[in-house]
């Protein structure tokens, strides 16, 4: 079968209904159907929850229940820290840390028996009572989930489940307007580019448009580098189609026939499911010739990359997908100009592709309603570190960090005290107490001295040492400069030295103000923002704990022992 | 592309794998861009990336072999030794970090006597830091080929080698 039209996808819509109308919080449901969903996510696949699907299958079956009961792998829930997640519908219950032997109570006790498995319901840390609804985790309520919107609630496998919840519409929609007309309604809403930089989206994409030649490409970025960020994996494993569909519509808008997929190949189950999804698309004409009988053409292929930070930054993601080494190119000429292959080219990032279908729908107005003044929308942070409930979450623009801390993510890991918070990953900066009512958005965190980045947040506790932080970062950073350019190629090197002594109880007072102005010159002088952003942990953390550096290099103390060289008997001594 | 006959070198890796790869660039519709394509394809058959699989590569495709190492040696998913019959990678991302993967890593190192990227004297394991394995949530982790252990203490190090030590020796 093909879609030809938008009729023929809401016919298909209302066939595949049937798939998920037990998820669907508007039904009423009358008869003792059930869906078991079960997170798939890497995290939670880790910890057996494969194993844990053949158990319930098995189990279902021996007790002659597979007829009523359905179980589906989604994606991430984004509450990695009480994983493997279970939920079950339409009764909305979120069962947590489910271990493979419990699929026997689940089945026995809750589908057959109609009880509630009480153990395996989530304990609210504040009070131990449990809590039985989903919608009622505290985790979930401040969370608005657009991006993530059919992660933990689709089978990312399955084309007709994404169908049944909308899926393809916006392309319907899109393919009936004008090019420029898509490119107005993206402008309009606001949405910014979430791979960092924040362009505009809609600009870029005009751009591109304006551009002359007759081939033109887009690429979607999916070469997630920040170390602790899985927003765009989580998305790609979750729901690849709505990445592919926003492809497409990105495809039509700037006049581009050719789509490119730039992924990690350490992200083996994202390119293994979009694979299933561009197969699946095809098979329904939603990619290949006459898209909804449009007259538009338009293909996706995968492209490898092999494992370099850089490469987050588009003329050196373009350079990778030529198949070369991942190093920048001068701007002008900007991709959108000269690209790939020398062709108008627009970059765009997972999470960026994720928030088109939903505006497209739903209309711009709607998109520009959530969110600050300059930052409409919402965005995806993966809450990691000393933190309790360490996940995904996606919140409106201008939350503040203490609410996405503290009422998201549960306060403080074993109730220590907080200390700091790095947003912007190695190139952005800490965060610390006296800035967490600061709404998020990209201006503010830009204001106090961090950036928004792709949306990593790393909660530390008073036992984390930030001269070891900023040496952590600046070992990454160091190891992942292309070399192109010497500030970058030497100078984070250099940083890393000063670092190094500092740590080990070997600087002197004038070794930190060379390394400060260090800093600021390849702050100056580097191509790319690589470069440009590797002093930002050593400067933001020079701010605000300067007593911390100056504890290591004067008493050559490490006040949280963190680091190994200043806490041995030798140093103690000479500290009495 | 066209098809481009390269004698294999006459070295200790299989030639059979040669020929693999050869019909995989031969299959290919064009070899312009592919290069990355091409060295994941030959990492996967030989396991790393030695001179002469460059070399060859180089010669097939009709680049010079500087260009080939060049990009062999920027990208650290391409390695050109070889690996151990099991790979230890602990997860070096910032989560894992701030929870003491570092001494976890540093635990590793002095058990197995080896240095990051290198390989044990017997053969046995690998060792290997990697950036953020999008497992976040069970930091520190610690990855053994496909299998992730998570909230990994220091006491756990040991165990966890001697799994495939016993594993090994059955």
């Amino acid at each position: 079968m093909k879609i030809d039209s938008i009729h023929t996808l809401e016919k298909l819509k209302e066939k595949s209904f049937k798939k998920v109308y037990l998820r669907n919080p508007n039904e009423a449901i009358y008869d003792d159907q059930k869906d078991i969903l079960v997170c798939g996510g890497t995290g939670c696949i880790a910890s057996d929850s494969n194993q844990l699907i053949k158990n319930l299958n098995l189990i279902l079956k021996a007790r002659g229940y597979d007829h009523k009961v359905n179980i589906i792998k989604t994606g991430c829930f984004g509450f990695c820290e009480q994983g493997p997640i279970v939920k079950i519908q339409p009764d909305n219950i979120f069962y947590v840390k489910v271990v493979p032997k419990d699929a026997k109570d689940i089945i026995d006790q809750h589908i057959i028996g109609g009880h509630q498995v009480e153990r395996l319901l989530y304990k609210n840390p504040t009070n131990e009572e449990r809590i039985h609804k989903h919608k009622d985790i505290p985790f979930y309520k401040k969370q608005l989930r657009i991006a993530l919107r059919n992660c933990g609630r689709v089978n990312p496998e399955d084309i007709y489940e994404y169908v049944a919840f909308s899926g393809y519409e916006a392309l319907g929609k899109a393919l009936a307007k004008s090019p420029e007309e898509v490119i107005d309604l993206i402008k309009k809403s606001g949405l910014r580019g979430r791979g960092g930089g924040g362009f505009p989206t809609g600009l870029k994409w005009q751009l591109t448009r304006e551009s002359e030649g007759d081939i033109k490409y887009i690429i979607c970025n999916a070469d997630e580098g920040d170390p602790g960020a899985f927003m765009d994996r989580s998305i790609l494993e979750g729901d690849p189609h709505s990445i592919i569909e926003a492809m497409i519509i990105g495809g039509y808008a700037i006049g581009a026939n050719h789509g490119i997929i730039y992924i990690r190949a350490e992200y083996p189950l994202a390119v293994e499911r979009l694979n299933i999804s561009i197969k699946q698309a095809r098979e329904l004409g939603l990619l290949g010739e006459n898209i909804f009988n449009s007259n538009f053409n338009f293909e996706i292929n995968i492209k490898y990359g092999a494992g370099a930070f850089v490469c987050g930054e588009e003329t050196a993601l373009i350079n990778s997908v030529e198949g070369r080494r991942g190093e920048p190119s001068n701007k002008p000429p900007y991709p959108a100009q000269e690209g790939y292959w020398s062709r108008p080219t627009c970059v765009n990032n997972v999470e960026t592709f994720a928030n088109i279908p939903p505006i497209i729908l739903n209309g711009p107005d709607w998109f520009s309603s959530i969110g600050t003044k300059e930052s409409k929308g919402t965005k995806v942070f993966a809450l990691a570190g000393k933190i309790n409930n360490i996940g995904l979450v996606e919140v409106p623009m201008g939350t503040t960090l203490r609410e996405i801390i503290y009422d998201v993510g549960g306060g403080i890991h074993k109730g220590h005290k907080f200390k700091a918070v790095q947003t912007g990953g190695p190139s952005g900066g800490v965060i610390t107490e006296k800035d967490l009512d600061t709404p998020i958005d990209y201006e503010h965190l830009a204001e106090i001295g961090s950036m928004m980045g792709s949306g990593g947040m790393i909660v530390m506790d008073e036992t984390n040492c930030m001269v070891n932080i900023s040496k952590f970062y600046m070992e990454f950073i160091m190891d992942e400069s292309c070399g192109r350019c010497t500030p970058c190629r030497v100078g984070t090197k250099r940083m890393h030295e000063y670092l190094q002594k500092i740590t080990n109880g070997e600087a002197t007072m004038e070794n930190l103000d060379n390394l400060e102005q260090l800093a600021y010159m390849i702050k100056d002088g580097s191509l790319c923002g690589l470069g440009q952003t590797a002093p930002n942990p050593i400067l933001s953390t020079l701010k605000y704990f300067s007593d911390e550096y100056i504890s290591h290099i004067k008493d050559k103390v490490c006040p949280t022992k963190e680091c190994k060289e200043l806490s041995t008997p030798k140093n103690r001594e000479v500290q009495i | 592309m066209p098809n481009v006959q390269i004698e294999p070198p006459h070295s200790d890796l299989p030639r059979e794998k040669f020929e693999q790869l050869s019909s995989y660039i031969d299959s290919l519709d064009t070899a312009r861009g592919a290069l990355i394509e091409i060295l994941h394809k030959a990492q996967d058959l030989f396991g790393y990336l030695p001179r002469d699989v460059q070399l060859f590569v180089a010669r097939k495709i009709g680049i010079p072999a500087a260009e080939v190492f060049g990009v062999v040696t920027f990208y650290s998913y391409f390695t050109t030794s070889p690996k151990g019959k099991h790979t230890i990678s602990v997860c070096m991302g910032t989560a894992c970090f701030v929870k003491g993967s570092d001494e976890i890593f540093q635990a590793f190192k002095e058990k197995l006597n080896i240095n990051s990227q290198e390989t044990t004297k017997d053969g046995l394991f690998t060792l290997n830091n990697v950036r953020c394995i999008g497992a976040c949530g069970l930091a520190p982790v610690v990855m053994v080929d496909e299998k992730v252990y998570g909230k990994v203490t220091l006491e756990d190090v040991e165990h966890i080698i001697n799994t495939y030590r016993k594993e090994d020796s059955i």
